[in-house]
């Protein structure tokens, strides 16, 4: 595949707008597919979660699962959406061997849920105010596998091989509005606003939202206009972005693309494209000439959906805080910097410092745990910091120790250690391990005097003013007490007996 | 006379996936004609505001509890494939080789 | 014993109950009818004689045992061949399902056999019961037992013929458009649609999903109520099953009272276009009801003259949807032409062997219908006709308790005559489809002989939605009425069959 040219991209949105859409579609985590009772479960030995609905046997008629339709709901009031005082199914109708009945089952013009909005923030600090078309409930289409060509993929495949497990797993669809203004942050905005979609879907607990396991999907829509046009360019949708890392990269990649063929005169053909990670392009996708004419009609085996005004307030009242909102209380209570807050965003922290804290932790001292020694050890063993074997509120615990004197910050990172070997709560492993802070006086002098035992030209140097002799000193006194000596007190008691 | 071509038979009978003989293309489009003449009455008769009718007998709010129910076994499911392999369904190619 | 063929239902329930003959005798007494005269009518494209007398046997045994039985436990009865059934191929009477053995019972099937009714064998119809005459079965035609000649009515025309030529006492079917009632009308027997939603169409290969629904055939009213009142009920694999319950049909068919009750005559539904035979049989009727103390009203529906033409773009639509699921792919026939075929190509010669030329005809009329451009004006406008049906009908209902009409034109044409002239055929429904179309039940019991050719006519009767029960209580009235005038049952009018 001849590789195709591409613009700089400081250039292209010299000369360009860019305008984006975003489609993602969210893989429910309810027990039952959309429409049947089969298993909604990943890994199974194939088609044997399947029944005469799913695999579209003569005679066969769907059944709605209630628990889709609450999470559609969920998913809509927490995008702001209006819900639907009708909704409606309809059939898609197309051939496809993964397509059981060769339509599927899907929303056409009464979605569940349209019109709302969210608020995405870039790495940058920008915030843009997305808007929502709609969201719609739908059912996944079966696993092809491709047999006998050389990548596995669909050219060059001998035969295929159709496990109809995933069909009919309910997926909700969002999808904004044409995006405007995001410009050189267009690629950064797609991917902030999947991880916003990934982030509260996964606050609602209506999906697992592992992008790498396919539950949270996206399709990204790339158009550019000269600056100033008013009619929108041919857009281009590109599918397989399978990471934010990819959607960002693929919508960067699009732009450059694009405006290469644009600023030569072409013009850009409407079609799916396919986002290659390793290559680091987009490719023609597969051209669908009959994908406009779905004859898309009302589904006659399903009743229209009407939710009350009282059960969308039940489930109004089921929602958790807004990311977005939560953030912002969080920030305006911890006090910390906006860089040290975007730090630990990024970082994934917020549940853990939120939790530290609320077990009686300051701010900075559960901010400094986490994201200073925790992380490095979760770093080192290549491990997720919320996997390490210590809860937020033995961090608490630990700060509370320092704080109360009997520990310093030396101690303290002993005592996480023995904390994540499974040895029991901080003050518990301080107590069986006598690593207390020494505050004895008397222990102290006599250490010092240890240290000091012929070098009485420290004292001297002290007494005049040299403080580097103390250092050596004190580090002498850290070194025979193991470190559990307080060394601010160590420091004071030398300098009172130089004085002395 | 009405636009049942026999280009659009053609058309039609490509997105329903059934070949079609030229001779009953010609067929199909004579009498696919003389039928759609005699619906055509359909779009007079409702002009002015009628709403449509999808379900004979209204319903809404139809649904089922999220509660597991038994699944066909692996080999029931493919009892009534032509061609199967690895517990799959297997087809022929999805497209021409290029 | 007389002839145990010759009795009807009803009595062949007392007769088991009070153990006077076993389920065997009444189970063998069917089969032995059948291969006498089973051939000449072709009722039956598949016989299950083992199964049969192994469920007869059984019940035979519990009923000896003191057991606790259904009040139709025993009783034979054959199923038209767009059920599924796990015992028998089901093949909607086309090549492309030749062969199948579903994997799960349709609920009615699963409600016979709870009741312990031995299932004699699977019933004729035109290819996915679309057509009037079963001359578009891809297994042949079944024959009008009054006249081998003639057609035996359609789709349901297998069971209308197996019912009216003995070889079972009663028999499932199922109307889209007249599909029981049609078949009823030509061959002196009875047979209802029920009210949308009232008996479960969870596996019964779909035609129109809005307009099916299954129904008892049989030779007299109590028959059918007997069969009505077991295969009725609420099933949550249907999304459109009524969740009421409607009453007691038999209850309804004891009353014998039509006083006071006020009888709608459709003006649209009378003189021209109907068979001088087939009106003056209607008047008739119209003159008994009223000396049995029934008011005769004039009631008018308009809309009726773009019935046909809204049923005949809602169907092909809804259908071709239905039938999109036939690809080669999980079941039925696969048909791989020569080379290397695509999938593509192997589902387009699939569906060109497997469908006849009214399916494939109504597949691409349908394909036409909800095509974008012709939506609007086709499918659309026509579920727009629907809405002016349903008030026509409450207007009509508003002035009359039960509507009637003669239920088709014409008497039984004969085999081959309507077959090149697809309106020809589809006029045969002008009566029956208004009721499909609004969801109301609608019965055809038998209305005498046209002395023209000596045919059996119909009366067709229609109530208001869930109203099933006014049927049965006008219709067994009127059919006593006619046995007091006539000296014996319709039935009994028909020439003996000659026998192998």
């Amino acid at each position: 595949m001849a590789k195709e040219e591409l613009m700089n991209y400081e250039q292209a949105l010299a000369q360009f707008e860019v305008v984006i859409g975003l489609e993602v579609h969210v893989e429910l985590n309810t027990n039952t597919k959309m429409f049947c009772g089969c298993k909604n479960e990943f890994g199974n030995e194939p088609n044997t979660n399947v029944c005469p609905i799913c695999i579209g046997l003569p005679g066969s008629l769907p059944a709605v699962n209630k628990r889709a339709i609450e999470s559609s709901i969920r998913i809509g009031l927490a995008l702001g959406c209006e819900i639907a005082p009708t909704g409606r199914f309809s059939r898609k109708q197309y051939f496809y061997p993964d397509l059981a009945k060769n339509f599927q089952t899907s929303q056409y013009d009464e979605p569940i849920a349209f019109e709302g909005a969210l608020e995405v923030e870039v790495p940058s600090g920008n915030k843009f105010n997305v808007l929502i078309e709609r969201a719609h409930m739908e059912e996944d289409a079966g696993k092809l596998t491709h047999v006998g060509g050389s990548t596995g993929r669909i050219q060059g495949a001998e035969y295929s091989l159709v496990d109809y497990n995933r069909a009919g797993v309910p997926l909700v669809e969002i999808v904004t509005k044409p995006v405007f203004g995001a410009g050189a942050e267009a690629p950064e905005l797609a991917a902030a606003y999947v991880r916003s979609i990934r982030d509260i879907v996964r606050a609602l607990d209506v999906s697992d939202a592992r992008m790498e396991r396919g539950n949270v999907r996206c399709d990204a829509n790339v158009s550019l206009r000269l600056h100033g046009a008013e009619k929108l360019g041919t857009r281009t949708e590109t599918k397989n972005v399978n990471s934010l890392r990819s959607i960002e990269r693929a919508v960067r990649y699009e732009i450059q693309r694009q405006a290469a063929i644009l600023a030569k005169g072409g013009s850009i053909l409407q079609e799916t494209r396919h986002w290659h990670e390793d290559r680091g392009i987009t490719s023609s996708g597969r051209p669908k000439s009959d994908a406009d004419d779905y004859r898309y009609f009302p589904e006659p085996d399903l009743v229209p959906v009407q939710p009350s005004r009282e059960w969308i307030e039940e489930l109004r009242a089921t929602l958790p805080e807004n990311p977005a909102e939560r953030r912002k209380r969080l920030a305006a209570d911890w006090g910390f910097s906006e860089l040290e807050f975007r730090d630990v965003v990024n970082a994934g922290l917020l549940d853990q410092i939120e939790e530290t804290v609320a077990a009686g932790a300051k701010p900075q001292a559960a901010r400094k745990w986490w994201g200073g020694e925790l992380s490095r050890i979760a770093n080192d063993e290549s491990k997720d910091v919320a996997e390490l074997a210590i809860t937020p509120a033995q961090v608490a615990e630990l700060a509370g120790l320092i704080d109360a004197g009997k520990i310093n910050d030396r101690l303290a990172r002993e005592v996480l250690g023995f904390v994540l070997a499974g040895e029991g709560s901080p003050a518990e492993i301080v107590a069986a391990r006598g690593l207390e802070v020494v505050s004895d006086d008397g222990a102290l002098i006599a250490a010092i005097d240890a240290a000091l035992a012929g070098q009485q030209d420290v004292l001297d140097a002290i007494r005049e003013g040299r403080m580097q002799a103390a250092g050596a000193v004190i580090g002498a006194v850290m070194k025979a007490m193991k470190g559990s000596a307080d060394a601010a007190r160590v420091r004071e008691l030398l300098i009172a007996k130089a004085n002395a | 006379m009405s636009e049942i071509t026999p280009d659009l038979v053609r058309h039609l009978a490509g997105l329903a996936r059934i070949l079609v003989t030229d001779e009953e293309v010609d067929k199909f489009a004579s009498q696919l004609s003389l039928i759609v003449d005699s619906v055509a009455t359909v779009s007079k008769a409702v002009e002015g505001d009628v709403p449509a009718t999808s379900h004979p007998i209204p319903m809404a709010n139809v649904f089922r509890e999220d509660v597991i129910e038994p699944s066909l076994t692996q080999g029931q499911a493919l009892s009534g494939a032509s061609d199967s392999a690895d517990g799959r369904f297997r087809v022929h190619a999805i497209l021409d080789e290029d | 014993m007389t002839d145990l063929t010759r009795k009807s239902a009803s009595e062949l329930v007392d007769l088991l109950a009070s153990k006077q003959v076993s389920s065997v005798e009444v189970t063998q007494a069917h089969i032995d009818r059948t291969n006498a005269v089973g051939g000449a009518v072709h009722s039956y494209l598949h016989v299950s004689p083992e199964s049969a007398l192994a469920t007869a046997a059984e019940i035979d045994r519990k009923r000896a045992a003191g057991e606790a039985l259904h009040p139709l436990a025993g009783l034979p009865i054959a199923v038209k061949d767009n059920l599924t059934t796990t015992d028998a191929p089901t093949t909607s009477g086309s090549k492309i399902l030749e062969g199948w053995i579903p994997q799960y019972d349709a609920t009615v099937v699963a409600k016979l056999r709870a009741a312990g009714m031995p299932i004699l064998g699977k019933t004729n119809l035109d290819e996915f019961a679309m057509g009037s005459s079963t001359e578009f079965s891809a297994f042949g035609p079944s024959r009008n037992p009054w006249d081998l000649d003639r057609i035996p009515g359609g789709s349901g025309g297998g069971s209308s013929s197996v019912v009216a030529s003995f070889q079972a006492p009663i028999a499932i079917g199922s109307d889209t458009g007249g599909s029981i009632r049609f078949p009823a009308a030509v061959t002196g027997t009875v047979g209802t649609k029920p009210t949308y939603g009232a008996v479960s169409r969870y596996g019964l290969i779909a035609l129109a999903s809005s307009l099916d629904q299954i129904g008892p055939v049989s030779r007299n009213v109590l028959d059918a109520a007997l069969l009505q009142d077991v295969i009725a009920g609420y099933d949550k694999h249907d999304s459109t099953s009524l969740p009421e319950s409607l009453g007691s049909m038999v209850e309804a068919a004891k009353k014998l009272d039509v006083k006071g009750m006020r009888i709608g005559v459709i003006k649209e539904l009378t003189g021209a276009g109907f068979q001088p035979g087939v009106q003056a049989r209607f008047n008739e009727s119209l003159a008994l009801l009223q000396a049995a103390g029934a008011e005769i009203v004039e009631v008018s529906c308009p809309s009726f003259e773009y019935a046909i033409a809204a049923y005949y773009l809602i169907l092909p639509a809804e259908a071709s949807s239905n039938l999109a699921k036939f690809d080669s792919v999980r079941f039925g026939l696969r048909v791989t032409p020569e080379g290397n075929p695509t999938i593509e190509r192997v589902m387009a010669a699939t569906r060109e062997a497997g469908f006849g030329p009214e399916v494939k005809r109504r597949i691409i009329l349908g394909t036409y219908a909800l095509s974008s451009g012709a939506y609007d004006n086709y499918y659309g406008a026509a579920q727009k006709v629907r809405t002016l049906i349903q008030r026509d009908f409450d207007a009509a209902f508003a002035k009359a308790d039960v509507l009637v009409s003669p239920t088709a034109p014409t008497t039984a044409f004969k085999l081959g005559e309507k077959l090149e002239d697809p309106l020809a055929m589809y006029l045969n429904d002008i009566a029956t489809i208004p009721a499909n179309l609004a969801g109301i039940p609608g019965m055809s019991i038998p209305n005498g002989l046209a002395e023209e050719d000596g045919l059996p006519v119909g009366i067709q009767l229609l109530a208001p939605a869930r109203e099933d029960a006014r049927l049965y209580q006008v219709g067994a009235a009127l059919e006593k009425m006619h046995e007091e005038v006539w000296g014996k049952r319709m039935i009994d009018f028909a020439p003996e069959l000659e026998v192998k």
